[in-house]
């Protein structure tokens, strides 16, 4: 299998910049970058995988305007069901059309599926391998004015410990489209992560993704410092490593949205090629992003490591923004961490 | 379509009935653990299913028009390995394997490790939801296949069975049948003082179920009533199945205390000498 880092090695890599291979958006760094929310690729995809597959069924749980399934319900009504406020009755109904030859995708906001059904799923889904798709929406705190109550900030640390699922976190709207169709193509339990809000659109439809890969968006000569990053938050990644390249601090940016399988071997390449790395995620700590790399290189390639992410603490209300600054998740937050553990070498 | 059940049939699922609560015991005492009431209660009920009612082939358990029986109580799954192994799905010795290492055949069900089981099971309340799923799978897909759920009468305290009821009242899921196991009996007591469930005719039948109710130690009656059942078209039937726990063994009957454990052999011999004269009606062990 090619890796990414290989590619980009193999070419004579000038400065830091884009990883060009990738075809990303070229204008993400511009202030008017275009914005969409990843559930909205989320619906896409889910049209079209309904029009490639009729064995394709979708569940909702009093979502489905919010969880973006309106548009499959509208153009495949007898293949939708709504299964009113009742979480763990949407999972187990569809654990049996998943072993019944379906494709179930549910959808609710995580932190009622897979939070509240959690014990449902880990049996009637996960062990019972059941090919059911759970889609968890309205993740991280920028979930923002709704509170901590619907912000999901512990969804990958219950379904990171399941044996056998795959768990994908997409980067922007595009890349939620294709983690989506990538989904209906797997058999077996998946595990998807969307936000609510707009966020900057970093990779465009020729983007190439493939699941269990781990890609370079922003590459150096000589990086100091790789910075793994889940969701959206890979583009406060991407800010902080532009906002250091004039100081001569290289760094690397790796979108990771395969949260599991996790690409070990690209990750802990990367890690030892730069000595210093930054975690950075819409969640907790203990048990996301972090936590998951830091058990990777703990085994592989012990490396200095900060984490960004929320630290053993609920949040509140408010603006996404004003809570990413408050709760130290924000470009600035990670601009220090970067800093401190360089430091740290 | 299930038959009617004749005179010669019923003597001899009578006798498979007493057979299969003799393996219970036996596969009880050699796991060392598991549960005993529920079992032997639910004994002549499967028994109906895997040797009258069920379409099912014990060597294709794949074939895509079986019907379906989906165990939720998962606990009582002595009972159902027994009558799989009585009815060819696996060679009867395996019994022995339950619930020890690399064993198919799992202390509460794990479909994976054994063809023929429909889904996994155990954490109740969960099953009638995955036999909705079924049957909508069964729907879409234009199959005549019937799906029948066993649940529990203790696993109506949980949400998530209401929460089944309800959607399948609403959508109208007519080729599903459920049989609650209604044996009055869970860990901690009598249902009734646990939680009360009654009126449960009444309740289902606020949710939009038909609702049949039977003597499920009676294997005629039982048969009738799933009969019964399904020449309803208009909505999902519940068949409430009166069943006596521990049916067959006279100092296991009606004691919650043997809800979730084995007999001893001392406890197993009484029980087996018991069965095999049919609690005195016939004097030969080996009859």
């Amino acid at each position: 299998m090619a890796r990414a880092f290989g590619t980009f090695l193999g070419r004579k890599v000038q400065g830091k910049m884009l990883n060009s291979n990738l075809k990303l958006n070229p204008n993400i760094f511009n202030t008017d970058v275009e914005q969409r929310a990843t559930r909205e690729g989320y619906g896409k995809g889910l049209v079209e995988l309904g029009e490639k597959n009729p064995n394709v069924v979708v569940l909702t749980a009093d979502l489905s305007e919010s969880t973006k399934t309106d548009g499959f319900e509208k153009k495949f009504p007898e293949r939708f069901f709504e299964c009113g406020v009742a979480e763990q009755n949407m999972a187990a109904i569809a654990a049996g059309l998943g072993i019944s030859g379906k494709i179930p995708f549910i959808s609710s906001y995580a932190t009622f599926s897979p939070g509240k059904n959690w014990e449902t799923i880990r049996t009637t889904i996960v062990y019972n391998r059941s090919n059911v798709k759970i889609a968890g929406h309205h993740s991280g705190i920028v979930t923002g004015p709704d509170g901590a109550t619907h912000q999901a900030t512990e969804d990958i640390a219950i379904t990171r410990a399941w044996p056998g699922i795959t768990i994908f976190v997409p980067c922007d709207a595009i890349e939620a489209k294709k983690t989506t169709i990538t989904a209906g193509e797997i058999d077996g339990p998946v595990y998807l992560r969307f936000t609510r809000d707009k966020t900057p659109v970093i990779t465009t439809d020729e983007t190439p993704f493939e699941p269990g890969r781990s890609q370079v968006f922003w590459t150096s000569d000589n990086p100091q410092v790789s910075i793994f990053a889940m969701g959206y938050m890979l583009y406060q990644g991407l800010l902080a490593a532009k906002a250091l390249e004039d100081e001569g601090i290289n760094s690397l940016v790796v979108n990771v949205s395969t949260i599991k399988p996790l690409d070990e071997d690209n990750i802990t390449e990367l890690s030892e090629k730069s000595g210093a790395v930054v975690t950075v995620e819409d969640h907790q700590i203990m048990g996301g992003l972090g936590g998951a790399i830091a058990e990777v290189l703990a085994k592989n390639k012990p490396t200095p490591m900060e984490f960004i992410g929320l630290q053993d603490t609920f949040a509140e209300s408010g603006k996404p923004n004003e809570l990413l600054g408050k709760y130290k998740m924000d470009k600035t937050a990670i601009i220090e961490a970067i800093r401190r553990v360089i430091s740290r070498k | 379509m299930t038959e009617e059940l004749h005179e010669d049939k019923l003597k001899e699922l009578e006798l498979t009935a007493v057979k299969t609560r003799e393996l219970i015991i036996e596969t009880l005492l050699e796991a060392g653990s598991g549960h005993s009431a529920g079992p032997l209660g639910m004994a002549d009920i499967f028994t109906a299913f895997y040797f009258h009612i069920l379409n099912h082939d014990p060597k294709n358990p794949n074939w895509e028009d079986r019907d379906r029986l989906i165990l939720s109580n998962g606990h009582i799954c002595p009972v159902r390995y027994v009558s799989m192994a009585l009815s060819g799905y696996f060679p009867v010795e395996e019994l022995k394997t339950l619930r020890k290492i690399n064993s198919r055949l799992q202390g509460h069900p794990h479909r994976t490790s054994l063809p023929g089981l429909e889904t996994t099971s155990g954490p109740l309340g969960e099953g009638l939801s995955q036999a909705i799923g079924i049957a909508l799978a069964g729907q879409l897909d234009n199959k005549k296949f019937q799906v029948y759920c066993l649940t529990s009468d203790g696993e109506h305290e949980e949400g998530n069975t209401w929460e089944a009821a309800m959607f399948a009242g609403k959508n109208k899921i007519n080729n599903l049948t459920q049989i609650i196991d209604r044996n009055n009996i869970q860990i901690d007591g009598f249902t009734e003082n646990v939680m009360p469930l009654e009126p449960l005719k009444a309740k289902y039948e606020a949710f939009n179920w038909e609702v049949l109710e039977v003597d499920g130690n009676n294997i005629r009656a039982f048969v009738d009533a799933v009969r019964q059942a399904r020449a309803v078209y208009e909505k999902p039937t519940v068949i409430i199945a009166h069943t006596i726990p521990g049916k067959g063994v006279d100092f296991m009957e009606k004691d919650f205390h043997w809800h979730g454990k084995p007999p001893n052999r001392q406890e197993a011999k009484k029980a087996l000498d018991e069965l095999r004269t049919l609690q005195g009606k016939i004097r030969s062990e080996h009859q």
